[in-house]
């Protein structure tokens, strides 16, 4: 079984957090930070392999991780699934992430969480590999974004969202949102893959 | 519907900022609501949020039963696989049982897309629904074999990690995979098939044997897993190590690792092969990267013998010093410590150089094990007797040193070291040579800073010391050295009294005043030291950890028995508390008048002192301890006792245990070059001295003989303990529920609940519903004349059959064959009850079924071989057609002849008709498509029209069949009733709460409320029942108040408002119809009254 999935840049923030068992938030930050410090100091020449010890309360999981660029992809799985197998899937996801995006980078998976989520569940499910080919993945994702534009999409939804929000009365609109984690480093992007 | 855009957007931007770490559970009740969108792209931003943010604890998951049911059976393969996707993240024990079913039939969709993922989720409700493995088994037995791969891998990937939690039950598979396992070209699936294997082999040890032959071939690709798949093959197995060792000199550090894996695999059942590799391991210590390192830390372990410990053990001291980073630092202690303490200490031959370890290994800074070294010091000098003088003047240097350990940090690991360096001074004082001394440095005012435990510790065990040093004083007729020393804790224990620690506290005051009492008698020249060291007396024996456990309960001892009746709930528990606080205040205001004298005032004094000292923020009066301490004149001895161990403090205070090692080596070489001289003499002596404590040592490598002789207790368990080793299981374990035979037939208990219209056992656990099968098997008999006649005829040929219609609990007729006596009460009975049932209520329907149970009891049958068929109906709204409803029926043979030409007729009312084929007769029935083979059930729907659906509908019905067994046929027929309530023209749709309210204002709804009182059942079980039984959907709920909106098949707009009051339900509806609504309520308020 695969514990969880986490996907986090360079500096620790998280991009895709993916647990497939039920663990409050704060609990699933921290383990995002320590997994993060375990992975960071690890240079890029020893094995993928990882026992994180307590971190997840078992000594049975194991993290398996492959650093693209600017992103680390870990997966925390137990002992019955094959090391070398995920270190593929990784690959696969990696993969199939790069074509549904057409040249994957951070950004995608800022902007288009939602969708990487899709993609994820596609290859797994419930902690369980649903699939490893992945022309079916990708298959399975363009009939399903197909079926989404058949449907006008989210993306429609906006401009039908401001005219909502225009009806509604909001006592005060709410003037500053403040998302201080994104702070987009554009220019340090360099694509992956 | 804008809105539902703004929604899902809203919903799909609260899953961003999940991620970020922000709770948004507050959120749960829109998630619902967007998942309830009949937009694709928004019910799967729905479920997205709900698999990221629900639990077992969301109480509103409750709620989404129906709608998940709902998407599960959509036209639509994607929204099916977005609610599988979903479902398998949070489902609960609930939603599995109710839906079991709905995904056992998804796993046999026609397509594999879906099929795979309802393969899948099937393990998660195994997981959380454990009953629903039996029956679902030999559907998943069957996707082993299923032509899309992708459904074969997810099958075996299911029956895997059952597998592993308890291969026993699997091990019949094992021909199958083994067919699978060389037919399929699949990486994955073969991996998954190895691991399987890997659990099996060691339960069946022929399958070793035969899978070499294939794994041979594989090998190259899959010598990791392959490791742990074939335990017992010693050719195999070199073949395997030697590989191993190949990749372990790999550069590639993926690979290493996995080398390294492997091989602690094969350390565990073929240790002596791996032992050859020793010097690869060792190397790999070495290694930059930390996994690697920690992965031959753990071949170590295995790989240690009396041999080579010392030799492994001095490595890794090396590596200790040598290592940054406290965790890793820290876990090659843990790893020295286990090494060495494994099974026994069985390796141990000289526990001097296993004390000295210890003893290094606490000049270790910042590690967090230090109680881990302590308790590994106490256990050593507890077991080992003769080890005790040894490590007596070892711990009396560490607490000369205590400052060197304990100076840097307070919250230093490493001082827990102390604790057990007291404890072993104080209880084997009579080694200790120079007693003054240590007591000394027990004394010293350094000592307040350590924390309180082991104070505490300490000071008990001064007075220990106390104790043997006034022993040895008196009798050697030193009665100054005595006075002296009496006086020199009277002095010093004050300290410790004014400790922040309560335990700290108690005992030094305690042991004060004893001392006291002894100084007196000592003044006195009373010989005192014998009474004391009584004080100490008797020997501390190890006891086992699991010897409390073992003690078997005494005869006559109930430990459930009440020692004293509760007492009854009967008492108004209003008045009860207050008149015990009443009473509490008298007596206390009672006996505190008279007794606040002296003492009292003293205590309180005393206590706000303490509150003052403790308070940083008050100015103190009185000194703190050190400065008082220093104005004693006790003081001057401090630095002579320090100088005086300069000696020591050389090598401070520590041994090295390298000398241990040379020492060692050469006391071995030396007992061999004895031994070649009197071989068989030593041998003898050998035997005879070691037999009784410790065979361990003398029978397994006799060569070498420990240094000291070694008497390792055994841990004490109590009298007749019982000897199991089961008590190591984890009682919680959530994979032992699913330890179940698989390989049985099933039980007609064990069919997974159907979905069921008006079930209310459904809602239950799920052990109701054994008996209730039961139950309805034995249902009551009211059947025309006609048919019992029939039936008794039958009887009388041996015949005894049983016919059970089963009809929800809104209907239930069933005939069956009756002896010939119970025939005529029982006709009389039942006719009683039409008379008395107009309305078929379900209530009386139930106590109609006990009473005629009890009339059956005395025919005991085992229930499935009696019935012949049972009937299972829902009635759905037909959405495309307004005056439409069609009731699915589930027909089920239950007997063990085969059923054929079934014909189901309704007599049609004015109101309701069944939909026949043009042409027919309103007395034509209508033939089922298919014919039953015997226990099979199968599904027909039938279309009936209506007109007016503001009214509950009764309609009785005929099911005609022929039954065919071995005895040739014969023609059955079975009445029962079909009842259309309100409810179930009723389609569940969701509302949005400004639409609900539009639709509140528009005025032309009528009105109507009813009020339920008694009920007990949550507020959220009791939204569940209505959304589950009446087809509502929850508009909006706030605390105990929730709105909810349903939607006929003719169009009518049903609001509800329902609030919780403390024990009732009052439910105001708004309908566009008011015979509607008040028929509705009234059923409403009857399954209400059933909670």
């Amino acid at each position: 079984m695969i514990n969880a999935i986490l996907v986090f840049n360079n500096h620790g923030k998280p991009r895709l957090v993916r647990f497939y068992q039920h663990l409050a938030e704060e609990v699933q930050q921290q383990i995002i930070r320590e997994t993060f410090h375990l992975v960071l100091k690890r240079d890029d020449h020893i094995c993928n392999f990882l026992e994180c010890g307590s971190l997840f309360g078992g000594s049975d999981y194991k993290l398996i991780y492959r650093h693209y660029a600017t992103l680390y992809f870990v997966f925390c799985v137990d002992s019955s699934e094959s090391e070398l197998g995920i270190l593929d899937l990784i690959q696969v996801f990696v993969e199939t992430l790069d074509k549904c995006f057409e040249n994957v980078c951070e950004l995608d998976l800022i902007f288009h969480m939602d969708k990487v989520h899709h993609i994820l569940q596609e290859v797994v499910i419930g902690g369980m590999v649903l699939e490893t080919n992945m022309n079916e993945i990708v298959a399975q994702v363009e009939a399903q974004s197909k079926l989404e534009k058949a449907e006008g999409g989210l993306s429609a939804a906006p401009s039908r969202a401001v005219s909502a929000v225009k009806n509604i009365n909001l006592p005060e609109i709410p003037r500053n949102i403040n998302i201080g984690d994104i702070n987009i480093k554009v220019p340090n992007l360099s694509q992956f893959m | 519907q804008d809105n539902i855009a703004v929604k899902a957007n809203a919903v799909c931007k609260l899953t961003y900022l999940q991620m970020l770490g922000y709770d948004i559970s507050w959120a749960a009740f829109n998630i619902i609501e967007v998942m309830s969108a009949s937009k694709f792209t928004f019910k799967r931003i729905g479920y997205l949020a709900a698999s990221q943010c629900f639990h077992e604890g969301t109480d509103v998951i409750m709620l989404t039963t129906n709608q998940i049911r709902k998407d599960l059976s959509s036209p639509n393969q994607y929204d099916t696989g977005v609610a599988l996707t979903g479902l398998s993240c949070f489902v609960t024990p609930d939603l599995a049982r109710d839906l079991a079913n709905d995904i056992m039939t998804l796993m046999s969709h026609t397509k594999p897309y879906i099929r795979k993922k309802a393969v899948l989720i099937m393990y998660k409700v195994f997981l959380k629904y454990p009953e629903s493995l039996r029956p679902a088994f030999p559907r998943l037995k069957e996707k082993l074999e299923d032509p899309d791969p992708g459904v074969q891998s997810a099958a075996v990937n299911v029956i895997c990690e059952l597998a592993r939690r308890n291969p026993k039950n699997y091990l019949s598979l094992a021909p199958l995979f083994f067919k699978l396992m060389t037919s399929s070209t699949n990486n994955w699936v073969l991996i998954k098939i190895i691991k399987l294997f890997g659990a099996l082999t060691p339960l069946e040890p022929r399958l070793g044997k035969k899978l070499i032959e294939p794994l041979t071939n594989l090998i190259h690709r899959f010598l990791i897993s392959l490791s742990s798949g074939m335990p017992n093959h010693s050719a195999s197995i070199q073949l395997c190590v030697q590989k191993l060792r190949i990749l372990i000199e790999d550069s590639d550090q993926n690979l290493k690792y996995l080398g390294l894996l492997a091989m602690s695999k094969i350390l565990k059942t073929h240790p002596k092969s791996v032992q050859s590799h020793k010097d690869l391991i060792l190397q790999c210590l070495d290694d930059k990267d930390e996994s690697i390192r920690l992965r031959a830390l753990d071949l170590l372990y295995g790989m240690v013998s009396k041999k080579n410990l010392m030799e492994i053990v001095k490595k890794l001291m090396i590596h200790v010093d040598k290592a940054e980073g406290t965790t890793y630092r820290d876990e090659l202690l843990t790893k020295i410590i286990d090494i060495c303490s494994q099974s026994n200490y069985q390796y141990i031959t000289n526990f001097e150089w296993y004390i000295s370890i210890l003893v290094e290994l606490t000049r270790l800074e910042g590690t967090r094990h230090g109680h881990l070294i302590a308790a590994q010091m106490l256990d050593v000098a507890i077991r080992v007797k003769a080890i005790r003088k040894f490590a007596v003047s070892q711990m009396a240097m560490l607490l000369d040193n205590a400052h060197l350990i304990a100076s840097n940090t307070q919250r230093n690991g490493i001082c827990e070291v102390l604790y057990a360096a007291a404890w072993i001074c104080g209880e084997f004082s009579e080694h200790l040579e120079e007693a003054n001394q240590t007591l000394e440095a027990m004394l010293r005012p350094k000592v307040t800073t350590l924390p309180g435990h082991i104070q505490a510790v300490y000071v008990q065990n001064m007075v220990k010391l106390y104790a043997s040093i006034l022993q040895q004083k008196e009798q050697s007729g030193e009665k100054e050295a005595a006075q002296e020393i009496t006086q020199l804790m009277i002095e010093r224990l004050p300290q410790f009294v004014q400790s922040a620690d309560l335990e700290v506290q108690e005992r030094a005051s305690c042991i004060l005043q004893l001392i006291k009492y002894i100084q007196k008698l000592q003044i006195k020249e009373v010989p005192v030291a014998e009474e004391v060291i009584a004080l100490f007396a008797g020997e501390l024996n190890p006891v086992a950890p699991k010897a409390q456990k073992k003690v078997p309960v005494p005869e006559g001892l109930d430990l459930d028995a009440w020692i004293n009746e509760p007492p009854s709930d009967s008492e108004s528990e209003d008045e009860k508390p207050k008149t015990i606080f009443h009473d509490e205040e008298q007596r206390h205001s009672r006996h505190r008048q008279p007794e606040i004298d002296e003492e009292e005032l003293a205590r309180r004094r005393e206590a706000r002192k303490q509150e003052q000292a403790n308070n940083p923020f008050y100015i103190k009066s009185s000194p703190s301890p050190q400065k008082r301490y220093q104005d004693t004149p006790g003081v001057e001895h401090i630095p002579v006792v320090q100088i005086d161990l300069s000696v020591p403090l050389k090598v401070p205070g520590m041994p090295m245990s390298d000398q241990y090692v040379k020492l060692e080596e050469e006391r071995r070489h030396k007992q061999k070059l004895e031994k070649d001289k009197k071989k068989k003499k030593q041998k003898k002596e050998k035997r005879g001295k070691h037999h009784r404590h410790n065979s361990l040592h003398t029978e397994s490598e006799e060569d070498i003989a420990p240094a000291h002789h070694v008497d390792i207790i055994t841990e004490e368990m109590p009298e007749n303990a019982l000897p199991s080793d089961e008590d190591d299981k984890d009682p919680n374990d959530p994979y032992k529920a699913l330890d179940i035979d698989l390989d049985k037939p099933l039980a007609d208990s064990e069919k997974l609940p159907v979905q069921r219209h008006r079930n209310v056992e459904t809602l239950k656990s799920p052990d109701s519903e054994a008996p209730l099968v039961e139950k309805k098997s034995k249902k009551p008999k009211k059947k025309e004349k006609k048919h019992k006649e029939k039936e008794r005829d039958k009887g009388k040929k041996k015949e005894k059959e049983k016919k059970v219609i089963e009809e929800e609990e809104e209907k239930k007729k069933s005939s069956k064959h009756k002896k010939k006596k119970h025939k005529k009460e029982k006709e009389e009975k039942s006719k009683d009850k039409k008379k008395s049932k107009k309305k078929s209520h379900h209530s009386e329907e139930e106590t109609t079924e006990s009473v005629q149970n009890g009339t059956l009891d005395d025919e005991p049958l085992p229930v499935s071989s009696w019935a012949l068929a049972a009937l299972t109906y829902d009635i759905q709204g037909n959405l495309q057609n307004d005056s439409q409803v069609t009731v699915s029926v589930i027909f089920e043979n239950k007997s063990t002849s085969f059923l054929k030409s079934m014909e189901l007729n309704v007599l049609d009312s004015l109101n309701t008709k069944m939909l026949r084929p043009e042409g027919s007769s309103v007395h034509d029935g209508i033939p089922v498509p298919f014919q039953l083979p015997p226990g099979i059930s199968n599904e027909a729907q039938f279309v009936f029209t209506l007109q007016s659906i503001v009214m509950a509908q009764k309609l009785k019905g005929t099911l005609s069949f022929i039954v065919k067994n071995d005895e040739g046929s014969t023609h059955e027929k079975l009445d029962f009733k079909l009842h259309f309530s309100c409810a179930s023209y009723l389609i569940t749709t969701p509302c949005y709460s400004d639409a609900f309210a539009k639709l509140l204002e528009s005025g032309d709804l009528h009105m109507s409320s009813i009020k339920v009182d008694g009920i007990s059942i949550s507020f959220q079980h009791l939204l569940a029942k209505i959304c589950f039984h009446h087809h509502f959907s929850v508009v909006e709920r706030v605390d105990s108040c929730a709105s909810m909106y349903s939607r006929s098949i003719q169009g009518h707009h049903v609001c509800l408002l329902v609030k919780k009051g403390e024990n009732s339900v009052s439910i105001d509806g708004k309908c566009n119809d008011s015979t509607l609504l008040s028929n509705l309520l009234d059923e409403m308020k009857e399954t209400l009254s059933k909670c």
